[in-house]
C-alpha cells in the first residue's frame, strides 16, 4: 500500500507540470473550452504539412492541377495553424466552409486536381519504400543461400510470411495458390506495416484509419475476386443460383442479392479495418483529450484523470498492438475466402 | 462526414504506391521468399529422411560386421582347439614311437647278448670239451698199455667221441 502511494505521488509530480501548462494555455488563450473535437479530428485527419508539436510543423510539397494549371509549391506557402495566406490562387478552405481544410481555389472556392503529398501520403511512400526495402532485401538473401539459418529481419519474418502462407493463404484460396498468394502477402505486409507506424505517437500517421486507403485495399480485393478469380461457375451461380424457380422469376430476388453481395463483400473489408483502425486512434485521443477537459477545472482533478487516462492510453495502445495484427490477419483471411469462394467448381454429383 | 469521403489525392497515391509494391514483390519478391522457403524444406525433409535411410543402411552394416566378427571369433577358437588337439595327438605319437624304438633297441640288445652269451657257452664248452679230452688222453695214456681192456676202452671212447661230434 505505501509502496503504491508512493507510486501515485511520483505519478501526479511528474504530470503536474504537463497538467499545470495546459491549465495556462487556456488561460492565456482565454477562451473557456479546449475543443476536444478539433483536437481529435485534427490527429486523424489528413493535412497538407507534417504537424510535430507546438507551432513546429514540417512544409510538405502539394501538387494541384486547376484553373491556371499544374502547381507545385511548399504547404507553407498557405500558412497553417488556422491562418491560411492565398498563394498562387489556392488557398485552404477554413473551418465552416465546404471543403473545410482543403486546398481551393480563390476564386471558385472548388477543388482543384490535388495530388499533394499530405502527411498521409508522404507516410504511405515511407512505408512503400520500407515494404520494398525490407522485402526485396529479405528475398535477396533467400535467393543468394536459401538453405542457411535465416538471421535477422529474415528470422524475423519468415514465420510471419509462412504462417500467412500456410496456415490462411493455402487453405482459404485452395487452387491456384501461387496466382494469388502475392497479392495477399503483399495486403497483410501493407496493412501490417502501415498499422504499425501509425501506432508511433508523435510521429505517426492515421493511413489505415483513411478511408481512401481501405477503399483502394478493398477495390483491388474485388479486382482479384471477381476478375482474376471468378470462374464460369461463379457468375452462373451469381446469374441463375440453384434455388426454387420463384425466388427468380419473376422477380429476380436472390440473382440480386447475389450481386448486392459480391459488392458488400469489399464494402465490409473496406469499413472494417477503416472503422477498426480509427477507433483505435480516436480512443486514445480522446483518452488524452481528457486530462485537457479536466484540466480546465482544477489542476489536482486532471493530475487524477492523468493518471487514469495515462494508464488507459498505455492499455489501448497494447490492444492496438494487437488489433493492428488482427486487423491486418482478417483483411488477408477475408479476401483469400473470397477468392476462395469465387473459384467454385459445379458440383458434378446430381441430387 | 468528411472522413467517410475519400479524398482523390490519397486515392490516387494509394493506387500508385500498392500499385507499384504489388507488383515489383509480385515479381520480384514473393515468388523468390516463398519459392525458397518451400525449396528449402522439401531439402529439409529429403535430407531427414535420407540420413535415416543412410543410418538404417548403416545400423545393417554394423550388425554385420558384429555377425562377421563373432565368426572370426569362434573361428579361431576352433582352430586353436584343433591346433591344441593335434599338438596333443603329435607328442602322444611321438612318445608312443620313442618307447617302441626305445624297446626295439632293449630288445635287439637282450637277444644280441643272449647270441653272445649263447657263443661264449658254446666256447666254453668246446675249450672245456678239449680240456677234458686232453685231460683225458693224459690220463688214458698213462693208464693205457697195450692190454685189451685199455684197447676196449679206447674203442669205447673214440664211439662216445664220435656220437658227440656227430
Amino acid at each position: 500500500m505505501n509502496l503504491l502511494s508512493k507510486f501515485i505521488t511520483i505519478l501526479m509530480i511528474l504530470f503536474a507540470p504537463i497538467v499545470a501548462q495546459a491549465n495556462e494555455h487556456q488561460e492565456s488563450e482565454g477562451e473557456g473550452k479546449i475543443d476536444v473535437k478539433e483536437l481529435v479530428f485534427g490527429h486523424i485527419g489528413d493535412s497538407y504539412s507534417w504537424h510535430i508539436i507546438g507551432d513546429i510543423a514540417i512544409p510538405l510539397p502539394c501538387i494541384v492541377y486547376g484553373q491556371n494549371g499544374l502547381n507545385v509549391f511548399m504547404s507553407s506557402e498557405l500558412g497553417h495553424g488556422g491562418h491560411y495566406k492565398e498563394y498562387n490562387g489556392y488557398t485552404i478552405a477554413a473551418e465552416g466552409q465546404p471543403n473545410a481544410g482543403k486546398i481551393v481555389e480563390v476564386s471558385t472556392g472548388e477543388r482543384p486536381w490535388d495530388i499533394s503529398i499530405t502527411k498521409n501520403v508522404l507516410f504511405l511512400l515511407i512505408s512503400t519504400g520500407l515494404l520494398l526495402w525490407i522485402f526485396l532485401s529479405i528475398s535477396k538473401r533467400y535467393k543468394e543461400d536459401y538453405w542457411r539459418k535465416p538471421t535477422g529481419m529474415q528470422a524475423f519474418l519468415e514465420p510471419i510470411i509462412v504462417m500467412i502462407e500456410k496456415d490462411v493463404i493455402e487453405p482459404c484460396v485452395g487452387k491456384n495458390v501461387e496466382k494469388f498468394s502475392p497479392f495477399l502477402l503483399t495486403v497483410f505486409f501493407f496493412i501490417l506495416i502501415n498499422n504499425y507506424l501509425g501506432l508511433i505517437p508523435v510521429f505517426g500517421s492515421n493511413l489505415t484509419g483513411n478511408i481512401a486507403c481501405t477503399m483502394v485495399l478493398a477495390v483491388f480485393t474485388f479486382l482479384f475476386t471477381n476478375l482474376k478469380a471468378g470462374t464460369k461457375h461463379y457468375w452462373l451461380e451469381m446469374i441463375n443460383p440453384e434455388v426454387p424457380t420463384w425466388l427468380k422469376f419473376p422477380v429476380p430476388l436472390m440473382p440480386l442479392i447475389e450481386i448486392i453481395g459480391m459488392f458488400t463483400k469489399p464494402i465490409a473489408l473496406c469499413i472494417r479495418l477503416f472503422a477498426n483502425m480509427l477507433a483505435g486512434h480516436v480512443m486514445q485521443l480522446v483518452l488524452i483529450g481528457m486530462i485537457f477537459i479536466f484540466a480546465q477545472m482544477s489542476v489536482a482533478a486532471a493530475s487524477g484523470v492523468s493518471i487514469l487516462s495515462c494508464a488507459l492510453v498505455i492499455f489501448m495502445t497494447c490492444l492496438e498492438c494487437l488489433v493492428c495484427f488482427i486487423q491486418a490477419y482478417v483483411f488477408t483471411t477475408l479476401s483469400a475466402l473470397f477468392i476462395g469462394l469465387a473459384q467454385v467448381e459445379p458440383h458434378h454429383e446430381e441430387h | 462526414m468528411e472522413l467517410l469521403t475519400p479524398d482523390f489525392g490519397l486515392v490516387f497515391w494509394m493506387v500508385i504506391c500498392f500499385g507499384a509494391v504489388l507488383f515489383i514483390l509480385g515479381k520480384f519478391g514473393w515468388p523468390v521468399i516463398v519459392g525458397m522457403i518451400n525449396k528449402r524444406s522439401e531439402e529439409i525433409e529429403e535430407s531427414i529422411l535420407k540420413a535415416n535411410e543412410a543410418n538404417a543402411r548403416l545400423a545393417g552394416t554394423n550388425a554385420e560386421a558384429e555377425r562377421l566378427l563373432a565368426e572370426a571369433k569362434n573361428e579361431r577358437l576352433e582352430l586353436l582347439k584343433e591346433a591344441s588337439k593335434q599338438k596333443d595327438q603329435i607328442i602322444a605319437d611321438a612318445k608312443a614311437e620313442a618307447a617302441k624304438k626305445a624297446q626295439d633297441l632293449l630288445d635287439k640288445a637282450k637277444e644280441d647278448i643272449q647270441l653272445e652269451r649263447d657263443n661264449a657257452i658254446k666256447e666254453i664248452r668246446t675249450q672245456v670239451a678239449e680240456l677234458s679230452v686232453s685231460i683225458a688222453e693224459k690220463v688214458v695214456r698213462e693208464k693205457l698199455s697195450g692190454d685189451k681192456a685199455g684197447l676196449d676202452m679206447i674203442n669205447k671212447l673214440l664211439d662216445e667221441v664220435n656220437i658227440a661230434k656227430s
